[in-house]
């Protein structure tokens, strides 16, 4: 009952990491019409920040706002600087480009850094066990990073739902074209919603390295999985990526403790499922 | 739209003789690179199908691939020993094909980006399959017996026979697209990928004709990945990643998306340079995203010349 209880939250917890990384992904494909397959190198390139940033300042705090930090500077420059450019091309065009940034930055990470498996310490603050009933307790660390992932969705939430500049990027979702005719700034939006979308990526990925190693191509499995959550929660949609990361968060956590197994192949077969039944996603309003 | 050009039969031909006649001047060595440069033409070439046929980009190829691969090894399990070839590569065409037949429904109940990514996920589930579960036998790969070929061949003698057994079977494919292409079919494929609506509102069940292409695309993927099974005597779940599809799609932007011959080009040019690579740098990650990047960005028309 206790190990239930624990990989529920577990799955819980995974699946907010996953809507971090999707979330930013749908917006991305939504407004941009760009599809990004370095996406999950996004969330590796966090994950090994929040280590040097670690190893540097001898405390994980740094490591959160130096992935945002980061994640909205480096957003900009590969937006202002590639994808700007990607956005014209065939799928097939930036699939092959992303494809191309996925091989440039794991080999920048295996020449700036290395090839081997490392740990980030949880923070000492945070280093005990919560007790949640009688006889079970819960990291208090993974509280944490629930707790600041369902913080930042109702930021975004707030945000994308009621500012000026949130409808904005609402309405770009739902049509590109608006968005010029409305009388706004496409090119601002666009760098907006790519730093925003690299920022959480690379928070998810800094949150994410206490809790398991860092190690080359670890972006490799998020990117497959917020794919299927994006495909599951139907495009463009924030409320749609929230729900289905946590369903695919849940079923792949349950499905690794219970039956590892058949955990990857049954995420792939409720994508299957989804497309069966809804294929335009099983949260889209059509 | 693919075609086959005159140019390009004739290049290919020539190519073909240079290669037959191997065995007269080249080494195990460089033989073995041929054939590995002949199984990733077979790929390339079935995913063009795909692409240049019917303009849908997919990631699930190579999970037929490495079906096809893996169906020798799961062959040889249920009958206790190696199957003869004249089982083992239909075998491996019907295993791979009927995949994609299953897939291909809901693959295609989605379009363009999505089509992407439900491609990659299901590409990625044959990979857990194999990768995950006992059915593959181990997750580092496992050696298999070859298939029996149709006489005994010595060791000495491997090289040579598996190249012009390799060169066979992508003549053949070669040989067999150009003729579909040329028939009602191939040309209502390509009616899809130049205006899907028009071809529907004419009357033509573009499902029907994308799954068609899917499926079919799907069993020669699966008959390259029995030929590389059978040059190699391994199989191991990488043949199944997400990547290899990914570094088909490359073959094909690299040797042309207009042309049948393309891929084929493609195909050797990305062995060529990945067996020279590590002679200017060991990072091999390096080389492939410049050539990519050259490929997209600068030789927008491919090797083979036009893209449209």
């Amino acid at each position: 009952m206790t190990t239930l209880l624990a990989q529920l939250l577990n799955g819980v917890q995974y699946g907010l990491l996953l809507f971090l990384i999707s979330s930013g992904l749908t917006l991305i494909f939504g407004v941009m019409g760009v599809i990004n397959l370095a996406h999950g190198s996004l969330f590796m390139i966090g994950a090994y920040l929040a280590y040097i940033v670690a190893g540097f300042t001898g405390s994980f705090w740094l490591a959160p706002p130096a992935a945002i930090v980061g994640g909205l500077l480096f957003g900009a420059l590969l937006e202002t600087g590639l994808f700007r450019r990607f956005r014209d091309r065939e799928h097939l065009d930036q699939v092959l480009l992303t494809f191309a940034l996925i091989l440039i930055f794991e080999e920048a990470r295996s020449i700036l850094i290395d090839n081997q498996f490392h740990s980030v310490a949880v923070p000492a603050l945070l280093d005990f066990s919560v007790p949640i009933t009688g006889s079970f307790a819960y990291s208090a660390y993974r509280l944490a990073v629930l707790g600041v992932c369902l913080l930042v969705a109702a930021l975004m939430v707030l945000f994308v739902e009621h500012t000026k500049i949130g409808s904005a990027i609402r309405a770009a979702a739902e049509n590109p074209e608006m968005v010029g005719l409305l009388g706004l700034d496409a090119r601002r939006i666009h760098i907006l919603v790519f730093s925003a979308g690299t920022a959480l990526a690379m928070l998810a990925g800094a949150l994410a390295a206490p809790l398991q190693s860092v190690y080359p191509n670890m972006g490799d499995g998020f990117l497959i999985l917020s794919f299927i959550v994006v495909v599951i929660g139907g495009l463009g949609s924030i409320a749609g990526a929230f729900w289905s990361a946590l369903l695919v968060g849940l079923i792949d956590t349950l499905g690794k403790a219970y039956v590892p197994q058949l955990a990857g192949i049954a995420v792939c077969a409720m994508m299957a499922l989804v497309l069966l039944v809804r294929p335009a996603g099983l949260f889209s309003k059509a | 739209m693919i075609t086959a050009t005159r140019r390009g039969n004739g290049l290919l031909a020539l190519a073909g003789l240079g290669v037959a006649s191997m065995p007269l001047w080249a080494s195990a060595y460089h033989m073995q690179l041929a054939s590995t440069a002949l199984i990733a033409s077979m790929f390339a070439l079935s995913l063009q199908l795909l692409v240049g046929g019917a303009g849908l980009v997919s990631l699930a190829h190579a999970g037929f691939f490495g079906l096809g691969a893996y169906s020798v090894y799961l062959l040889t399990q249920g009958l206790g020993g190696p199957p003869s070839v004249l089982l083992s590569l239909p075998v491996a065409a019907l295993a791979a094909g009927g995949a994609a037949l299953a897939i291909g429904p809901l693959a295609l109940r989605t379009k363009g980006f999505f089509f992407l990514m439900a491609t990659l996920a299901f590409g990625q589930m044959l990979f857990f399959l194999f990768h995950d579960t006992p059915l593959g036998g181990s997750l580092d790969g496992v050696f298999i017996q070859r298939p029996g070929l149709i006489w005994a061949v010595t060791k000495a003698q491997r090289p040579m026979v598996f190249l012009l057994l390799n060169l066979g079977v992508l003549g053949a494919m070669y040989a067999g697209l150009w003729l579909l292409m040329r028939t009602l079919f191939g040309h209502a494929l390509l009616g899809i990928r130049a205006n899907e609506h028009r071809m529907r509102a004419m009357g033509h069940d573009v499902q029907r004709l994308k799954l068609a292409a899917f499926a079919l695309a799907g069993a020669l993927a699966g008959m390259a990945g029995h030929m590389a099974a059978l040059t190699d005597a391994f199989v191991s779940p990488d043949l199944l990643g997400w990547h290899r599809s990914a570094e088909a799609l490359l073959m094909i932007v690299l040797g042309g998306i207009g042309a049948l011959h393309g891929p084929i080009l493609g195909a050797f040019a990305l062995t060529l340079i990945e067996e020279l690579g590590p002679l200017i740098t060991e990072r091999q990650r390096l080389i492939e995203g410049a050539v990519i990047l050259a490929a997209v960005l600068l030789l927008r028309n491919g090797l083979a010349g036009p893209r449209r």
